[in-house]
C-alpha cells in the first residue's frame, strides 16, 4: 500500500509540476472565459444590418412586415433583376413566388451568408405577415384568431409527487452535463494513463520498477494518479474561470454584456435555438428563477452527486485500466489505433444515447445502454437525475458496473503485466489474449 | 554432468530447483535446477535467447515459473524477499525529465527504504563517485555512462544480499567499467552474492568464482570456473625449449604429439598435446636429453573457447530435432 501511495505521489508531482500542466491550467480557463466573450461580442456584432427587399408582385404583404434594429425590410411591387440587386444597396432578396397565400414559398438571395439567426428572423417575419394576410383575405379577425391558436400547454406530475410540477426534462439536462463530464475527464486523462504507460515501457524504466513493485501496483498507482491530476486541473479551472467570469464581467460592466441585454441582443435565442436543434428541449422552454429554483429542490441532489461519483471513478477506473492494457502492449503512438478503436466506440454510443435518453427516457436502446458497462456511467447518469430509474435497475447496473470493473482491471492487469516486458513486437488481438493465460 | 562438487563449503544463497517456464508452446527454461553461493560472483551465461533474462526475471519475481522453485537463503521466496535483491536489469533506463536526486530517491523508497535513510545513502554515494553535482540535473541531460552510474547506485542502494546484473558494463568507457568492476568485488567482499549476467568472457575469467552456462533453455554446464577450464583442458602444453623442433618431436615418441612451433630467435615455443595417460614429469624426462628446455606452461583453455565448444556441440543435435519437429 506504501508503494502505491509513493507511485501515486510520483505521477501526481512529477505532472503538476510540469509546464504543460501550468499552461493548460492557465490557458484552459482563458479558452472557456475566451469562448463565453467571444459569444457575447458576436452577438452583439450581428448588429451588422441587413436590408431585406421583399418583392412581393402580387401586393399581398402590405404594411405587415415589421424590421427590427438588425434587420430592416424593404417592399417591392416590381421584379428587381440580379444586376440590379447586385448594384443596389439591399443584402438580401426574397422573392414570393406566384399565388403565395396558396402556395406559400419564396425565393431568397443573398450577397454574403446570413446567419442563422437573420435567416430565422427573416422567415418568422414573413411567415407572420403572409399568415395575417390570409386571416384577412378569409375575413378572420386576427385576435379571434390567436384566441383560437392559443396552444395546449402541458404541465407533467409525477403521481407519486402530486403537486409538484415535474421537470424530468430539464433535470435529465443536468445528468447530460455530469455524463458530458465524465465523457470529456475519461479521455483526457485516460489517455495520459495510455502515454504515461508507454513512456515508462520507451524508457526501459519499467522492468527496474516491477523489480521492486508488482505490476498492478505500479498501473494503478498510475491511474489513481493522474486521476489526482485531473481533479487538481479542473479544480483550478473552475477556480480561475469563476474568477475571471466575475472580474471580467465586472469590470467590462457595460450594459452590453450585462446578462439581462444579452438575452434580449438575442445570444439567449440563439443559444436556446442551437440547443433546440440538438435536442435539448429543456433549454428551449425558456428558464426563469422560479423555475431554475423548482428544478433544483426537485433534483435528488445527494443521490445523484453520490450517482455521479461513483460511476464516474468506476467508469474511469474501467476505461483508464484498458487504456493501460492498450499502451502496455503497444511500442509506439501509431501502433495504438487498431487497439484504440473499440474502447472509443462504446463511449461515443454512450453520448449518443445519454441525447436520446433525455428526450426518450423509456426507449429500449437507453434501458439496455444504462445497465451495459461500458455505457452505463454516462446513459445512467441521465436516468437518474431525470429520477427515471427505479431503485433495483440502479443497483443492478452499479453491480454490472462493479464486477466488469474488477473483471477488466484483472484482464489489463494480465496483458499489461506482460505487455510492458514485450519489446519490437507488433501486437495483435491474438497475441493479447495468449498473455492473459500466461502464468504470473 | 557432474554439478558443483566444490560448493559444500558455502551454503548457497540461491537454490534453483527444477525451473521450467512455457509461453505457449515455447519452453523456455527447461527444468533448471543450479545453485548460487553465498558470497562469491557467480556468471551467468548463455548465447543470446538462451533464457537468460526468464531467468532472471524468474528470481526477481517479475514472472513465475510454471514449474520448480526458488529458494533464498534456504526458504522458498516470496515477494517481500525482492526487498533483499537488486537487480539491474538490461533493459533498463531512468525517467528523463526527473531530476537525478529525486528519481534515485523515489526508487530507494520503492524498494523500501526510509526517505532519509536513502538521503543519507545516496549523498554518500554520489560523494564517493564524486557525483554531487548531479543532483539537482535532469536525467535527460546526462550522457548514457553518466545515467548507468545514477542506475547502477539505485541498484545497490538498499545493500542487497544478492545482486543481479545484467550486462553492468554496456555502455561504460573502460575508466567506468573498472570503476563498476571493482564497486562489485567491493560489495562481494562485503558479503554480497553477485550474479552477472554477461557475454564478456574476459570479465567472467577475472570476476566470477563459479558459472552456470544456459543454451536453448537447458543448463549444459554449472560449477567452479577454475574446474571447468581445467576439466575442458586436454592435456595440453607450451614448451619453449632451444634445439630442434624434429629432435623435440622425436624425443615425444609415443608420450606426446607435437601440435604447433614458432621459432623466435634461438628459442622455439611447441603446443604440445601429451598422450592421455602420460604425466609431463615422464615426458619431460625423456626429452631432457634432446633438446634445451627454458619453460614448460599448462594450457588452460579460455572461457571462450569453453563457451563456444559447449554451446557448439549442441548445435547439431538441436538442428535434428528442429527438423523432426
Amino acid at each position: 500500500m506504501n508503494k502505491i501511495r509513493l507511485i501515486i505521489w510520483r505521477e501526481f508531482s512529477t505532472r503538476v509540476r510540469k509546464p504543460s500542466f501550468l499552461i493548460m491550467t492557465v490557458l484552459g480557463p482563458l479558452l472557456i472565459a475566451g469562448a463565453i466573450f467571444g459569444m457575447a461580442w458576436i452577438g452583439s456584432q450581428e448588429n451588422t444590418a441587413h436590408q431585406v427587399l421583399v418583392v412581393d408582385t402580387e401586393g399581398v404583404i402590405g404594411t405587415r412586415l415589421e424590421g427590427s434594429d438588425r434587420v430592416s425590410f424593404f417592399l417591392s411591387g416590381e421584379q428587381v433583376t440580379d444586376s440590379a440587386f447586385k448594384a443596389g444597396p439591399y443584402t438580401i432578396r426574397v422573392v414570393l413566388l406566384k399565388d403565395v397565400l396558396n402556395d406559400p414559398h419564396a425565393d431568397l438571395y443573398y450577397k454574403t451568408v446570413p446567419s442563422e439567426f437573420v435567416m430565422n428572423r427573416v422567415r418568422s417575419e414573413l411567415d407572420k405577415a403572409i399568415e395575417l394576410a390570409r386571416l384577412d383575405k378569409e375575413k378572420i379577425d386576427p385576435e379571434a384568431f390567436e384566441k383560437i391558436r392559443k396552444p395546449l400547454d402541458i404541465d407533467s406530475f409525477d403521481i407519486e409527487k402530486v403537486g409538484q410540477q415535474s421537470y424530468a426534462q430539464e433535470r435529465a439536462v443536468i445528468g447530460f452535463f455530469f455524463g458530458y463530464f465524465m465523457f470529456i475527464f475519461i479521455f483526457m486523462y485516460g489517455v495520459q494513463v495510455m502515454r504515461g504507460v508507454m513512456e515508462e515501457k520507451q524508457n526501459r524504466v519499467v522492468e527496474v520498477l516491477i523489480s521492486s513493485v508488482k505490476p498492478f501496483q505500479l498501473m494503478m498507482g498510475k491511474i489513481i494518479g493522474i486521476a489526482l491530476v485531473g481533479f487538481t486541473q479542473f479544480l483550478l479551472w473552475i477556480i480561475i474561470t469563476g474568477t475571471i467570469t466575475i472580474v471580467g464581467l465586472g469590470v467590462l460592466g457595460a450594459s452590453q454584456y450585462d446578462p439581462a441585454t444579452l438575452a434580449q441582443n438575442g445570444v439567449t435565442t440563439e443559444m436556446r435555438d442551437q440547443l433546440m436543434q440538438q435536442g435539448m428541449p429543456a433549454a428551449s422552454s425558456g428558464l426563469d428563477e422560479d423555475k431554475i429554483t423548482a428544478i433544483i429542490t426537485q433534483v435528488n441532489i445527494p443521490l445523484v452527486l453520490g450517482a455521479f461519483l461513483f460511476y464516474f471513478i468506476c467508469g474511469y477506473l474501467l476505461y483508464s485500466s484498458l487504456l493501460a492494457a492498450i499502451g502496455s502492449a503497444v511500442d509506439s503512438e501509431t501502433d495504438t489505433q487498431q487497439f484504440m478503436f473499440p474502447v472509443t466506440i462504446p463511449m461515443i454510443i454512450a453520448i449518443v444515447v445519454a441525447q436520446i435518453a433525455v428526450m426518450n427516457p423509456t426507449s429500449p436502446a437507453v434501458l439496455w445502454c444504462s445497465f451495459i458497462p461500458l455505457t452505463s456511467p454516462i446513459v445512467m447518469m441521465v436516468r437518474v437525475a431525470m429520477g427515471s430509474a427505479p431503485v433495483w435497475q440502479l443497483l443492478l447496473s452499479m453491480a454490472l458496473l462493479v464486477i466488469t470493473f474488477i473483471f477488466t482491471t484483472w484482464l489489463a492487469g494480465r496483458i499489461y503485466r506482460t505487455g510492458i516486458l514485450m519489446y519490437g513486437k507488433k501486437v495483435s488481438w491474438r497475441e493479447l489474449g495468449k498473455w492473459l493465460f500466461y502464468k504470473g | 554432468m557432474q554439478a558443483g562438487d566444490t560448493f559444500a563449503t558455502t551454503s548457497p544463497m540461491l537454490h534453483l530447483e527444477g525451473i521450467t517456464k512455457r509461453f505457449g508452446t515455447f519452453t523456455a527454461l527447461d527444468g533448471i535446477t543450479m545453485d548460487v553461493p553465498a558470497g562469491q560472483v557467480f556468471g551467468l551465461l548463455g548465447p543470446n535467447g538462451a533464457g537468460k533474462t526468464t531467468l532472471i526475471r524468474i528470481i526477481t519475481r517479475i514472472s513465475g515459473p510454471d514449474e520448480g522453485r526458488v529458494l533464498l537463503d534456504g526458504q522458498p521466496m516470496t515477494q517481500e524477499d525482492v526487498a533483499r535483491l537488486g537487480y539491474l536489469p538490461e533493459e533498463r533506463g531512468l525517467y528523463k525529465k526527473m531530476k537525478v536526486g529525486e528519481q534515485a530517491l523515489y526508487l530507494a523508497q520503492l524498494k523500501g527504504l526510509k526517505k532519509a535513510e536513502a538521503l543519507k545513502r545516496l549523498k554518500e554515494w554520489f560523494a564517493r563517485w564524486e557525483i554531487d553535482g548531479w543532483w539537482n540535473k535532469k536525467v535527460e541531460e546526462l550522457s548514457k555512462g553518466m545515467a548507468q552510474k545514477v542506475q547502477f547506485i539505485t541498484t545497490v542502494l538498499h545493500e542487497p544480499k544478492l545482486l543481479i546484473l545484467d550486462e553492468p558494463f554496456s555502455g561504460f568507457d573502460p575508466i567506468n567499467a573498472e570503476l563498476i568492476r571493482n564497486e562489485i568485488l567491493r560489495l562481494r567482499d562485503a558479503g554480497v552474492t553477485v550474479m552477472l549476467s554477461t557475454h564478456s568472457m574476459p570479465s567472467v575469467e577475472e570476476l566470477c568464482d563459479n558459472i552456470g552456462l544456459i543454451d536453448k533453455a537447458k543448463l549444459v554446464l554449472h560449477g567452479n570456473v577454475r574446474e571447468i577450464r581445467r576439466r575442458y583442458s586436454d592435456n595440453t602444453y607450451r614448451i619453449d625449449f632451444k634445439g630442434n623442433k624434429v629432435a623435440l618431436a622425436n624425443a615425444l615418441a609415443f608420450m606426446g604429439e607435437l601440435l604447433d612451433a614458432q621459432e623466435k630467435d634461438e628459442y622455439t615455443s611447441a603446443r604440445v598435446r601429451l598422450a592421455r595417460d602420460a604425466k609431463l614429469n615422464d615426458v619431460l624426462r625423456q626429452i631432457l636429453p634432446s633438446v634445451d628446455v627454458h619453460g614448460v606452461q599448462e594450457e588452460v583453455p579460455r572461457m571462450h573457447d569453453i563457451f563456444i565448444k559447449a554451446v557448439g556441440e549442441r548445435a547439431p543435435e538441436e538442428v535434428i530435432a528442429g527438423f523432426t519437429e
